[in-house]
């Protein structure tokens, strides 16, 4: 089977979003990041759901989208409020809580 | 002549005697003591909202004690009659044959109670033990109270004859002391707490002759002590009745030091461990405890025996007891408790015979006293003008004569005496109360005088007692106080001897005593119920309720004495009605001493019957005779002669104030030993005081003071404040160098978690990996 493609595939997609968020200022790609990242674990619970045949995989990777879908909505409240406050939605900047 | 046996050489060959089980009233005698107990309860706390102000409850109480004391002396003497040794012989003699086989020892099963914990033995102690087959005589049944260490803590009855008679004799008396309290002390202003007191003196005095063990005993000693105490104390408004109160009982309190250390001796000497009454004496009689030890004992027990029951020079309590009401001086101070330190040497007799060596005719401490108490008390009623004093005297004096027979080994004696004089005594208290009664006061010179014409019952109740105590033929005195004499074995002259040795100073003590009762009384029934009235107002006799116990009491005067009539004194077919006390009483088992008994001798009763009748003929002369006439010739009521010989011999006079003034033992006591230690006392106690109580007070607040400083400043400064701030400056410290961490970046925040992910992630594939 071809698992391996698909799980180098997750690893590429997750270190972009890695990368994405460690990296980007824009909130608002660091969320599309973060995405990546919750994608390519979907791959993988997909990829390991078929090689075991196990259908749990593909209903494990439906939650993960209904709860990215929450939490893209909570992240985009924030960048919202964020550029409502400040104009700006520079992550560099919001360092509010520097000890 | 037929004679009661228990020759030395028999007796211990008796096995030891325990209950099997024998009659449900012997076993169930502790029924006796709680009844009154029971009452005092109701009384004190119902009493006054009862009809008779709780009066009823005492009589009804100790009447039911009566009862089951009469009834278990009848299942006693069956048990008795029915109880044989295996070498009986005789028709009414216990003659153990010296060469018969001896029945084996057999284990007292006190001994074996205490290791099986915490069970009750209703009764069937022998039982239990699986010697149900021995023969028996004492009931006993104990069940262990608590258990200290390996000491067992038994409370429990043990029924003989001896405990049997007194158990008789305290309820009986107290049952008549109740009904003529009814009128004696009637509207007093503490009627009940009266009746709730006696009700809790029965109760304790039954208590104490039903002991099973001497922790019991002194249990029981020092509640009738308190009930001495409260009851002398009844009227105490006025300063002299709690004086009186206080002297009984801080005297008996010297005793009661000689009872503590008595029985603690006990206790290890001849008890090895053991409070049981049984065991101690029956170790001391098979001759496994000290003879030292039990000297020792033997004589801090008659200092108890001194005060109690009023023995010379610690008898000074008794004649002011006299303060209490007449009932209690009946019941209290004449009947019963004062014979409790007689009872207890009964009881205890071993630690006496072989501790005073009473077999071997050697002058022994509490014969002395017996014999000196006797004498000297008797003679003191010869100047009191309080007829309750002069009675008074004469019960220490008859206290003597139990001491002196229990001293000079005539056991039964003294316990026959006990119970005779008990009758007599009580009656002559109440007799005298009664008087009192009619005439507001004791004193006889001022106040009475010509009573017989106002207090025809009185009179003849009290003459009756008077005879029976001076000992006239055949009342009960006569019998028991014979018994006495001929017990000292001192009568050798005409055959009369035996016993436990030749006490021949003792037997004149006693009949000298005999003498000088026989006088003192006479002056008495002269002084009280003779010549003319002196008081004010006109005498009127009492009402039934005191009357009808003085019959009964002066029926007893008059017929106790034929309990115990002397071996040999009827031949024939009656002969088995002789020395029916003696042989139901006495213990006849491996508790009692191998006691020797006397030969009666009717020389010797004919010779102390003169005497006696010679003092009170020289009494009578004196008083009937010369000072009657005087007071005839005169007109005036008289009460000595004007020139009666302490008028003329110096030496007499001398003698009249020294028994005025009691042998000055009172002065001796208060302004010498208390007088002179009482400020020494006083001083060194201050200087105590001063110096090591507070010394030792302002040392420890000093150090207390200095140990604070030093916690202060090197414990709680250094070690706990240090500790607190370094904490404090660590925390600190560490919060200074972690908090450049928290960029408030949060992509920085971000790459660390993905680090510390990476690094975890890493670890578990090399931990998967080996």
């Amino acid at each position: 089977m071809l698992l391996n493609q698909f799980l180098l595939l997750a690893a590429l997609l997750f270190c972009i979003g890695v990368y994405g968020v460690l990296v980007r200022r824009n909130g608002m790609l660091v969320l599309m990041s973060v995405e990546l990242i919750l994608n390519s674990v979907n791959i993988n619970l997909v990829a390991f759901g078929a090689l075991t045949d196990d259908v749990g995989g593909e209903v494990f990777a439906l939650f993960t989208i209904a709860v990215a879908a929450a939490e893209v909505g909570v992240g985009l409240a924030i960048v919202l409020l964020m550029y409502r406050n400040r104009r700006s939605i520079d992550l560099s900047q919001a360092d509010l809580l520097k000890g | 002549m037929n004679l009661l046996l228990l020759a030395a050489e028999g007796a211990t060959s008796v096995p030891l005697a325990v209950s099997d089980g024998a009659n449900w009233f012997l076993e169930h005698a502790w029924i006796v003591p709680l009844l009154p107990a029971l009452s005092f309860l109701v009384i004190l706390f119902f009493g006054k909202r009862m009809p008779r102000k709780g009066a009823e409850v005492g009589i009804a109480a100790v009447g039911l004690a009566f009862l089951f004391s009469v009834v278990a002396g009848i299942a006693w003497i069956d048990h008795r009659d029915n109880f044989t040794l295996p070498e009986e012989s005789g028709e009414h003699a216990l003659v153990i044959d010296g060469s018969s086989e001896s029945v084996d020892q057999i284990v007292l099963a006190a001994e074996e109670t205490p290791a099986e914990g915490d069970h009750a033995e209703e009764g069937a102690a022998g039982e239990a033990h699986g010697e149900a087959e021995s023969p028996t005589i004492a009931v006993h049944s104990s069940t262990t109270w608590f258990h200290n260490g390996d000491v067992a803590f038994d409370a429990g009855i043990l029924v003989d004859g001896l405990s049997v008679v007194l158990l008789f004799v305290v309820t009986l008396v107290s049952l008549l002391v109740h009904i003529y309290s009814t009128d004696y002390v009637a509207g007093d202003r503490r009627y009940t707490h009266f009746f709730a007191f006696l009700s809790l003196f029965t109760a304790s005095m039954l208590f104490f002759v039903l002991s099973d063990n001497i922790l019991q005993m002194i249990v029981g000693w020092e509640l009738v002590g308190v009930c001495s105490w409260v009851l002398i104390g009844h009227w105490w408004e006025e300063k002299p009745n709690s004086d009186a109160a206080m002297k009984a009982f801080l005297t008996n309190r010297v005793g009661d030091v000689g009872l503590l250390v008595g029985v603690i001796i006990l206790f290890w000497a001849a008890g090895h461990g053991s409070f049981d009454i049984l065991t101690i004496n029956s170790n001391i009689i098979s001759g496994g405890v000290s003879h030292t030890a039990l000297v020792v004992a033997a004589m801090s027990l008659t200092t108890a025996v001194m005060s109690k029951s009023g023995q010379f020079v610690l008898h000074t309590w008794l004649p002011d007891a006299m303060a209490g009401p007449t009932p209690v001086s009946a019941l209290i101070h004449a009947a019963t408790m004062v014979v409790a330190g007689i009872y207890m040497v009964a009881r205890l007799y071993p630690v006496f015979f072989e501790g005073m060596q009473i077999g071997g005719s050697s002058i022994n401490l509490l014969a002395t006293i017996g014999a000196i108490t006797l004498v000297f008390g008797g003679l003191l009623a010869f100047v009191q003008n309080d007829i309750k004093k002069v009675l008074a005297y004469s019960t220490i004096s008859q206290l003597g004569y139990m001491a002196m027979a229990l001293g000079v080994g005539a056991w039964t004696a003294a316990v026959f005496h006990l119970f005779t004089h008990a009758f007599f005594k009580a009656c002559l208290f109440l007799g005298a109360g009664s008087a009192s009664h009619a005439v507001h006061s004791f004193d006889m010179k001022t106040d009475m005088g010509g009573l017989r014409k106002w207090m025809p019952h009185t009179y003849r109740t009290f003459v009756v007692a008077s005879l029976a105590l001076a000992g006239v033929f055949p009342l009960a005195g006569f019998w028991s106080k014979d018994e006495i004499l001929a017990g000292t074995g001192g009568w050798g002259l005409f055959g009369g001897t035996g016993g436990n040795g030749a006490y021949t100073f003792h037997l004149v003590m006693g009949t000298v005593g005999a003498a000088l009762t026989g006088a003192y009384m006479t002056r008495v029934i002269y002084l009280t119920f003779f010549g003319e009235f002196r008081g004010h107002g006109t005498p009127h006799e009492s009402g039934r309720r005191i009357i009808v116990p003085l019959y009964i009491l002066a029926a007893f005067a008059l017929f106790a004495g034929l309990f115990n009539l002397p071996a040999g004194f009827i031949t024939g077919n009656h002969s088995s009605w002789q020395e029916r006390f003696g042989h139901y009483v006495e213990p006849v088992a491996g508790y009692f001493p191998p006691i020797s008994h006397a030969t009666p001798s009717y020389s010797l009763a004919i010779a102390s019957s003169l005497v006696a009748l010679a003092g009170i003929g020289y009494a009578y002369w004196y008083y009937f005779v010369k000072v009657d006439r005087l007071a005839r010739a005169t007109g005036e009521s008289l009460t000595e002669l004007p020139d009666g010989f302490v008028s003329k011999s110096s030496v007499a006079r001398a003698g009249h104030t020294l028994l005025v003034e009691k042998y000055y033992l009172d002065h001796l006591y208060t302004d010498v030993i208390a007088g002179t230690t009482k400020g020494a006392i006083a001083r060194g106690a201050n200087w105590v005081n001063q110096n090591v109580i507070d010394g030792t007070v302002d040392l420890a607040g000093r150090t207390s003071v200095k140990a604070g400083q030093l916690t202060y400043d090197k414990i709680d400064q250094a070690v706990v404040d240090g500790t607190v701030n370094g904490s404090g400056r660590i925390s600190d410290a560490l919060g200074g160098i972690f908090r450049r961490v928290q960029t408030g970046k949060v992509q920085q925040y971000a790459a660390l978690l993905f680090a510390g992910a990476a690094i975890l992630g890493g670890i578990l594939v090399v931990v998967l990996s080996l």
